[in-house]
């Protein structure tokens, strides 16, 4: 399994990976490094899983990588462009390029599931006719479909799971990054999620999923990233 | 809850981005009323005040008054008649009349009393001219008039009058304007208040929007026009009970209003339209500025 070519030598996109961490560590407070001297570099249309104890620094990674969080030192490129020099304006339009599944959904709580689902498309400034077709057929697709108009306090944890995962893909983001996406559903649903993750792998969509699930992991055949000690390690 | 079945995507609209008005956006409505209140009794006071001060300035532009000293050998009131006759024919004077001594002891009653001149008194006699408002007649002519048919006589323009009256025309105005200036910056500052808070409030829905790529003026959007909404029924609210107020006073008072220093018409009303937009206005802009400095000053 090899990270950094995961493409052919000649393709000119295995040069410019779409994620690229260089020399990165993450430290919050006076605390000691959380990450240290992390190196990886995700190729576009790559598919990868990263796990890893709990509190290992899955999430922190991924906030890093979603911008969310800046890197304590070493460098952190997404599509070619080193964050730390990136202006403000700018780092909406990365954001806007990659789909998030956070751990702990983050759902607009006032939104009904529809229009949670729907807001990075609105975000994206698309004319609500353009897209609420899609939005209502993703939505029945993840099992959502008559809870539409539910509130996320009214969803149950697997449901509320679906939902961030439905609006996490809704704008077919070039990367999604999932936090544990399936800690929540029974193995059925879980082999669901999975495949839609698969499906827009194949449509070109880069994809790090942060998981436990050492099961769907080994089934899925995609590659590894192994956090311990605050290191990056390859392979399972 | 809706189930699928009744659930139609042609049918579904974006909702607000920004949960729904809360209980403390009440006390904020308040505010803004009060301040668009205050702010259309100003624009009422500074109105009424203006036209009083144009009626007045008017009148003392329109008249003279000409002290007449009897010459030898005339009774005042001849000298008087004379000093009026010359001064009828002068042109741009429309009437001018002698005041006889039962008029002219009326004049100064309100100083001396009633009945406390002395019968034998020599009061100087006064002539009264009305001028026509189109094309006054100069001062200097009337003097010249006067001096033409020998008459011992002075003239007062009313000119010191009238600089006064202008004076307290332009105070009046300018002190209106001061204060509504004083109630937008008011305005201003409570919902840059608010929105500070507001953004603190929604911490969570912001950072999501942010993480989902929206733009910091996309987010202040959200803030402008919840504020400028907000801003915009309070300021109907305290317009409303402006004129509600002033309409009030124009039915008792009549056309003085409350006093003849503040004549008030039903034109006047006029004048609290724009105060809900200019509030609105007023709060989009310190809503936006607001916003957008603190989301970047953020990292
Ligand atoms: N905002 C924060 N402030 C301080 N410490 C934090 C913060 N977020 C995470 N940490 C710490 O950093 C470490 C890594 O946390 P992180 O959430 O990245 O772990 P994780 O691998 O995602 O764990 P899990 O599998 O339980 O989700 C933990 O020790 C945690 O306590
Ligand atoms: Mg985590």
């Amino acid at each position: 399994m090899n990270l950094h070519a995961p493409l052919p030598p000649e393709s000119a996109e295995a040069a410019n990976p779409v994620v690229r961490l260089e020399g990165v560590g993450l430290r919050y407070g006076r605390a000691a490094e959380v990450l240290r001297d992390i190196d990886m570099s995700l190729a576009p249309g790559s598919f990868h899983f990263l796990t890893g104890a709990s509190g290992a620094g899955k999430s922190s990674l991924l906030k890093m990588i979603y911008l969310a969080q800046r890197p304590s030192r070493g460098l952190v490129s997404l599509f070619g462009q080193d964050i730390a020099t990136t202006p403000r304006r700018g780092l909406h339009a990365l954001r806007r390029r990659i789909g998030v599944v956070f751990q702990e959904f983050r759902l607009l709580d006032h939104l009904s599931a529809f229009d949670n689902a729907a807001l990075p498309l609105r975000i994206a400034k698309e004319a609500p006719e353009a897209y609420r077709a899609d939005v209502a057929e993703l939505l029945g697709w993840v099992g959502l479909g008559g809870r539409m108009h539910a509130m996320p306090p009214t969803l149950s944890g697997g449901e509320k799971q679906r939902l961030a995962i439905a609006r996490a893909v809704v704008a077919r983001p070039e990367i999604i990054l999932a936090d544990e996406p399936t800690g929540n559903v029974d193995p059925e649903m879980g082999a669901r999620l999975m495949r839609l993750f698969i499906e827009l792998n194949r449509l070109g969509t880069t994809v790090l999923i942060a998981s436990h699930d050492q099961n769907l992991i080994a089934r899925s055949g995609q590659p590894v990233l192994h956090l311990e000690g605050g290191r990056l390690r390859e392979g399972v | 809850m809706v189930d699928a079945e009744t659930f139609d995507a042609a049918d579904w609209r974006p909702a607000p981005l920004l949960p729904a008005r809360d209980g403390r956006e009440k006390s904020l409505v308040l505010v803004v009323a009060v301040l668009s209140f205050l702010a259309c009794l100003t624009v009422f006071v500074g109105v009424a005040a203006d036209r009083a001060a144009g009626g007045w300035g008017r009148e003392l532009k329109a008249s003279a008054t000409v002290q007449v000293r009897p010459s030898h050998g005339e009774t005042p009131a001849e000298s008087a008649a004379r000093a009026a006759e010359a001064l009828a024919a002068v042109p741009g004077v429309r009437e001018a009349r002698g005041l006889d001594k039962a008029e002219a002891e009326k004049l100064v009653e309100p100083w001396l009393g009633e009945g406390a001149l002395p019968d034998d008194l020599p009061l100087p006699r006064l002539v009264a001219v009305e001028l026509d408002p189109a094309a006054p007649a100069t001062s200097e002519a009337l003097t010249q008039a006067l001096a033409s048919a020998g008459v011992d006589a002075s003239l007062d323009d009313h000119s010191r009058w009238l600089k006064e009256v202008e004076r307290a025309g332009v105070v009046a105005r300018t002190v209106a304007i001061l204060a509504c200036a004083l109630t937008a910056a008011c305005c201003a500052a409570v919902i840059a208040f608010a929105t500070r808070q507001g953004l603190a409030a929604r911490r969570e829905v912001v950072e999501v929007l942010h993480l989902t790529g929206a733009e910091d003026s996309f987010v202040a959007s959200l803030f402008q026009r919840r504020f400028a909404g907000l801003a915009f029924r309070s300021g109907l609210y305290g317009a409303l009970a402006a004129a509600l107020l002033a309409a009030a006073a124009r039915l008792l008072g009549g056309e003085e209003g409350i006093t003849p220093a503040l004549p008030f018409a039903w034109i006047d009303l006029a004048a609290v339209l724009p105060c809900p937009l200019l509030a609105a206005l007023t709060a989009a802009v310190s809503a936006r500025r607001t916003a957008m400095s603190i989301l970047g000053a953020e990292v």
